[in-house]
């Protein structure tokens, strides 16, 4: 909506603040790169100028899916000229492993190589043309071996890396048994790559003593200095990482920068030179991990009315040749299988399938996504089913509202006690006029054969913190220097979505100075050390909370200070308006700085912050591992081809909580960039391995992210204007990361819509990403006008439509 | 011949040599330039985050639009900015000795001499058309382009002008707000005037005609001047790779790590870059871009401006060419299916030789055309006659810059009630673009009622047993080429479905809205 926020702000303070500094919290303050990265400035690692003797590492790749190494001759390519040296895990002097977690993610492979892409030596050269034609010179054999590739084969086979994980509440069989209506059903949910649109890089540098530093595209710095130091045999003393900006991250630089940081920093040791591997972008597509596909079975029992009365449901990952983050995601998609529906008696089963494939790994939702859609699914087959509007059951299934008598408890045991559902749906349903059109649109269908629309709204409801929950805490770093410029590190990594902007905006409120005295600096484990990863929506909640009390800290002591150098009580010394008042002094904030430099004063404090109220027990699948819970809803609305399949979205209107905003220009790019590429998900993103596990899909050419033209003809964004966070965050502001991706839920659901109106008494029974395709497939399974060959019908409702033709 | 490549960068002049042919522009910016602004996100022209503005010489009135169509507020960039028309091009996938005598632009050369952003970027601070920033330059450098130009920013145009720049962070929609910010000025502002009089003066002082030459001694890249020069060296070095836009030849390097001992390049011959009326048909030389040959190619066919449009990019079609589309083969390439249906002929010269035959004869298998040793593709003939029965349809998963999964293209001649001509060719079916015999017969001399048109699609599996891959199935791609066919039967016989792709599908679909 242009214009519908304010452009950059002019310093003349915030709407709810009385005091004017320019850029402070909840105003719609630019990206802090945003200036260079309009102008080419902003430096990612690949744009590091290193010296002029650096290295490059390429990977040598297995081309088996499942197979062992019966030889490996790699002499040939160490001869070939400007090859430096050749790296297999002999080479690794430490620990072989670069796994974020279980220990179960080789360097470089040994005996057995587990996946198509796999790292099984590394070729470190004067430039990459040099290893690119050095490259085809290895000799390396292989046995094959039998590879289970897709959920189908590993569920048939057994093939899990642990055992099924249980949640329960209540008594779901009774319960379902006792309702008056069944259904049964499966949905195919397909994976996704990241696409960040930087890969992964890195670059490591030798220091005195043995020591690295290694720059690094990564959210984890902390795992890399971790996970480079285990490797190399170092202490994590010796090695610091740095990471200023990433070009993207979306969790796939969670765990998935182990890799490349450590063949860097291998280089470098073997070498005494700087290296740096930077993969381009079909090595990244083959090497690194995605979102996990997903196949969900679901039986419930449901009241005439809709209201659910007890559901199953049961998920199977495909995890791919190692745990990577599995184990976390497949919790919090058990802990999202009930979305904003309050089934009392309900039963998640989660299957976690080995496959030789990439080791799927963390994105943006976390299992969260795939876990609401089956709900989703559950909701709209309900809906077909008793020729309800669907809004009309999602209504109907909400938890209580926050303020109602009694609240609702998951499946996991947490009281959901913040819900504001209610509220958003019925704001959104009448702002975007939900039930005009949603009339109007049947009347279409039901005189248009080819073409079809369809509406859905759909809610969100995301729970907020690490599942695990030692993860929850950060660390930051401030530090005043006497001419009143304030330098500012925290543990979180800026991957685009602002975090730096917002942490300074906090910091600049503290002190009430300008937003532009303070200066951002790169993320370093030098500075802050054991740092979680910027990840699971918690980077403003953890480091903003830690960056306060680092300037609460220094703060308090300056106003001691003043109080006693001024001769006034404490209560009356005041920051700002870029000012400090001590009772009738009036000091510019560098002239207060200045004093208390000169009173012996420390002007540099670390701050700390640990989330309260959370905790979680994996064994029972039961605890309260989230703070709180972020809620939106989206309405979008669709037209469809049933000839072709092809599918394009008309209209998109969002109202999201993201609590008392911090920056609301910054958070609507989030809603609308998730809300984007969750659609993208569920329609044009689709990863197709084939049948020996070769990923087909493994550049732009072929996979295929949202383009400009896919965003919807209109697309509506607004925050919940009432919104404010129940519990004690960063100005009660709420997490905005992650939940908006799944507002892309709409879009699938009004594609089924769209379907439905065919007419059928059949449920079309969409699989995501809904390409033409399948959208063209599921009409003509339930009947479409057009050309129909009786004898090529396939069954698209059970087994898997191609998510993986194998 | 000369053995150094010159050319302008940053209003600068440069001067290379000793290069490998098959060096590209990326890589010599940020690696020997170290200009890092451009970025490389998929080394395959798809993503546009390396995106560079090139202004060449000597192309006056021909290169001037791309036609997008359905475009309205165009503020005629010819009349304003004299001959200059400034492309957007992928610089991941461009040999350093296709810039001779260009002029380039990269983002670090539009701010403002006292270093305040230029408004290409500035609107973008504004709108928070950034985040993560890494496909920034790439999107301020296709505004700029479409700034220069006056063209591309109108409400309507915007998806075309950035469909070659991915983002994965925003959404979109503050960029599209930026770009709509973006006024064209039709007096350029003092600095811009100033660059430009300054890149002009550069070019014109760097001009010459002269053949050129970029090697390192294992890989040439050469540029030959005339016709003549180039059959000469083609003739010397039969196993040299030709190259035109270098929108495929430059993937062989980037993806395929091919290493080609000799680039001949078509773009710098006199007179290839022309596209003639010759009788009936448009003539189109072998260095034609697809920008260039749009609009004329389009004139009276919607469909064609449409597929065009979905063709790549602004960045891609504005490198790549006609006739290298045709040339290299590609089982999925667009531009056959329509061209066949439309009864085009391919040219093909040798020093000695000159032959024209049928396009959908061109094509003998997979990746491997009727082309003899020494011959190159010298003209595309698209006949210039009306063709108002003629459709195109594009089943790709997303609509802009995809490869199709089904192209089918068709035209028919009517009279009366009756079928008197039909040419129906499809590509995404068979190892080669070609036509559907089966199909045909069922509908020449038969009524122009859908039952002909629901015989033919049954008939269609016997021209063709498509294949499963990563675009498509077999099944889907037999239904829905079928389907195809309804689809185009219904609006013959007066029932058109509308449209969802592209500016027009927008049209069709608001009218749709309208009328429901």
């Amino acid at each position: 909506m242009p214009d519908q926020w304010p452009l950059e702000d002019t310093g003349t303070g915030s709407p709810d603040c009385t005091l004017g500094i320019a850029g402070d919290i909840r105003t719609p303050r630019r990206h802090d790169s945003a200036h260079k990265h309009v102008a080419g400035t902003a430096v990612y690692v690949d744009d590091i100028r290193t010296p002029d003797d650096t290295l490059i590492v390429l990977i040598g790749q297995s081309p088996h899916a499942h197979a062992r190494i019966t030889s490996m001759d790699l002499s040939q390519v160490a001869g070939a000229p400007g090859v430096v040296a050749v790296l297999t895990h002999k080479d690794i002097p430490g620990v072989n492993d670069c796994s974020p977690v279980h220990g179960d993610d080789p360097i470089l492979a040994e005996d057995i190589v587990s996946y198509v892409g796999q790292a099984v030596f590394a070729i470190v050269a004067e430039n990459m043309r040099a290893a690119r034609d050095a490259l085809p010179l290895a000799a390396v054999s292989y046995n094959a071996l039998p590879a289970i590739l897709t959920i189908e084969d590993a569920m048939r086979a057994g093939s899990w890396l642990g055992p099924a994980a249980v949640m329960e509440n209540g008594d779901p069989d009774g319960a379902i048994a006792a309702a008056p209506h069944h259904l049964s059903g499966r949905i195919d949910i397909g994976g996704q790559e990241h696409f960040y649109l930087e890969g992964q890089a890195a670059l490591a540098m030798p220091a005195e003593d043995g020591d690295i530093t290694v720059y690094c595209s990564t959210q984890h710095p902390t795992e890399i200095q971790h996970k480079v130091a285990d490797a190399l045999g170092l202490a994590s003393n010796a090695v610091t990482v740095e990471t200023r900006r990433m070009g993207g991250g979306f969790g796939g630089k969670e765990s998935q920068g182990n890799l490349p940081a450590i063949l860097s920093a291998l280089a470098v040791q073997a070498t005494g030179r700087p290296a740096k591997t930077v993969y381009d972008r079909d090595d990244d597509f083959m090497l690194t991990g995605k979102r996990h596909d997903v196949r969900i079975d679901y039986h419930v029992g449901f009241d005439s009315d809709g209201r659910i009365r007890g559901a199953e449901f049961e998920q199977a990952l495909r995890c791919g040749m190692s745990w990577d983050l599995s184990e976390a995601i497949a919790a919090r998609a058990m802990c999202h299988a009930d979305n904003a529906y309050h089934v009392p008696d309900m039963r998640v089963i989660s299957h976690r399938c080995k496959t030789h494939t990439q080791s799927n790994t963390a994105f943006r939702g976390f299992g969260g996504p795939q876990g609401m859609l089956g709900i989703e699914r559950v909701i709209d087959a309900i809906a077909h089913e008793l020729d309800l509007d669907p809004l009309a059951v999602r209504r109907r299934n909400f938890y209580p509202h926050h303020t109602a008598s009694a609240h609702g408890v998951t499946p996991y045991g947490q009281t959901v006690e913040d819900c504001v559902l209610q509220d958003i749906v019925d704001q959104l349903a009448d702002d975007a006029e939900y039930a005009k059109r949603h009339t109007a649109i049947e009347a279409f269908n039901a005189d248009s054969p080819v073409i079809k629309r369809g509406i859905a709204l759909t809610p969100v409801k995301f729970g907020i913190s690490f599942n695990t929950t030692f993860l929850n805490q950060a660390g930051a770093l401030v530090h005043v220097y006497t001419d009143g410029s304030v330098h500012l590190n925290h543990g979180g990594t800026e991957m685009g979505q602002g975090l730096n902007t917002k942490v300074a905006q906090i910091v600049a409120h503290e002190f009430q100075i300008d937003f532009d005295a303070i200066k951002i600096t790169a993320t370093t484990t030098g500075k802050v050390p054991n740092t979680s990863a910027t990840a699971a929506s918690s980077g403003t909640d953890l480091n903003g909370m830690a960056a306060q009390a680092a300037a609460r800290t220094i703060k308090t002591r300056m106003t001691t200070h003043l109080a006693g150098l001024h001769e006034c009580a404490a209560e009356d010394v005041i920051f700002s308006d870029g000012m400090v008042r001590a009772g009738a002094v009036r000091l510019s904030f560098a002239e207060a700085v200045k004093a208390c430099y000169m009173g012996r004063v420390s002007l540099s404090s670390t701050g700390y912050y640990a989330t309260p109220k959370i905790h979680w027990d994996s064994s029972r699948a039961r605890g309260r591992p989230f703070y709180y819970f972020a809620y939106g809803a989206a309405v979008s609305e669709v037209v469809i081809d049933t000839l072709t399949g092809e599918n394009r979205i008309l209209r998109t209107d969002i109202l999201h909580d993201a609590g008392r905003s911090l920056n609301p220009a910054i958070d609507i790019g989030q809603i609308e960039g998730g809300f984007v590429q969750g659609a993208g998900w569920l329609t044009t993103e689709e990863l197709v391995w084939d049948g020996d596990g070769r990923l087909r899909t493994h550049a732009p050419s072929t996979y295929k992210i949202p383009a400009c033209g896919d965003r919807p003809m209109a697309f509506n964004v607004a925050l919940f204007g009432a919104g404010e966070n129940l519990e004690d965050t960063i100005h009660k502001s709420k997490a905005v990361g992650e939940p908006p991706l799944m507002l892309g839920i709409s879009v699938l659901m009004a594609i089924s819509h769209a379907l439905q109106g065919l007419g059928s008494a059949d449920y079309p029974m969409l699989n995501a990403p809904a390409t033409p395709e399948r959208i063209c497939f599921a009409a003509r399974r339930i009947g479409a006008a057009g050309f129909n060959a009786a004898d090529r019908v396939p069954d698209v409702s059970g087994s898997g439509d191609g998510n993986n033709p194998a | 011949m000369r053995e150094t490549i010159t050319f302008v960068l940053n209003n600068r002049i440069e001067t290379v040599s000793g290069l490998s042919g098959d060096t590209t522009l990326l890589n010599w910016l940020r690696q020997t330039r170290r200009l890092t602004g451009s970025k490389e996100g998929c080394g395959e022209g798809d993503c546009g985050a390396c995106t560079v503005v090139i202004a060449r010489p000597g192309k006056t009135g021909k290169t001037g639009k791309t036609g997008r169509t359905g475009e309205t507020g165009r503020t005629g960039e010819t009349g304003r900015t004299g001959d200059m028309h400034w492309h957007p091009v992928n610089a991941c996938i461009l040999f350093m000795g296709m810039l001779e005598g260009a002029s380039v632009t990269t983002v670090e050369g539009i701010a403002r001499a006292d270093g305040s952003l230029h408004p290409c970027q500035q609107v973008m601070v504004d709108h928070h058309g950034s985040q993560c920033g890494f496909c920034t330059p790439g999107f301020v450098m296709s505004l700029f382009a479409a700034w220069c130009n006056g063209d591309g920013l109108a409400a309507s145009a915007i998806d075309t002008t950035l469909a070659g720049n991915l983002c994965r962070c925003t959404g979109y929609r503050p960029i599209a707000d930026a770009a709509a910010h973006l006024r064209p000025i039709n007096v350029p502002p003092d600095f811009e005037a100033e660059r430009r009089a300054t890149e002009a003066r550069l070019m014109k002082k760097i001009a010459h005609r002269d053949t050129v030459m970029l090697s390192d001694g294992r890989c040439r890249f050469v540029a030959p001047a005339t016709a003549d020069d180039f059959t000469a060296a083609y003739e010397q070095t039969p196993d040299a790779t030709i190259v035109s836009g270098a929108t495929d030849v430059g993937l062989w390097v980037t993806k395929g790590h091919a290493r080609l001992p000799m680039l001949l390049w078509t773009g710098r011959v006199s007179g290839f870059d022309r596209m003639k009326k010759a009788g009936a048909y448009w003539q189109i030389g072998p260095a034609v871009n697809h920008a260039a040959a749009m609009d004329r190619l389009a004139k009276g066919r919607p469909d064609l401006a449409e597929v065009m449009r979905r063709f790549g990019s602004v960045q891609v079609r504005a490198s790549g060419t006609v006739c290298g589309n045709i040339a290299n083969g590609s089982p999925i390439g667009d531009l056959p299916p329509m061209l066949i249906a439309l009864a085009a002929e391919v040219e093909l010269s040798a020093a000695e030789s000159n032959r024209v035959l049928p396009l959908e004869d061109f094509f003998l298998d997979y990746g491997k055309q009727d082309r003899a040793p020494g011959e190159y593709v010298s003209a595309i003939r698209v006949p210039v006659g009306a063709a108002p029965h003629f459709r195109a349809y594009k089943i790709s998963k997303r609509f802009d810059q995809d490869i199709s999964a089904v192209m089918g293209a068709f035209n028919i001649t009517i009279s009366g009630k009756r079928i008197t001509s039909a040419r129906f060719a499809f590509g995404g079916m068979a190892a080669t673009p070609r036509r559907a015999p089966a199909v045909e017969d069922c509908l020449v001399g038969h009524p122009l009622t859908m039952d002909s048109f629901v015989t033919a699609a049954t008939a269609l599996e016997d021209d063709f047993s498509p294949i499963d891959d990563m675009r498509a199935s077999a099944d889907y791609r037999l239904q829905v080429a079928q389907n195809l066919i309804l689809k185009y039967g219904m609006d013959m016989t007066g029932s058109a479905v509308p449209r969802l792709a592209g500016p027009q599908g927008v049209a069709d679909i608001a009218a749709l809205l309208e009328a429901g």
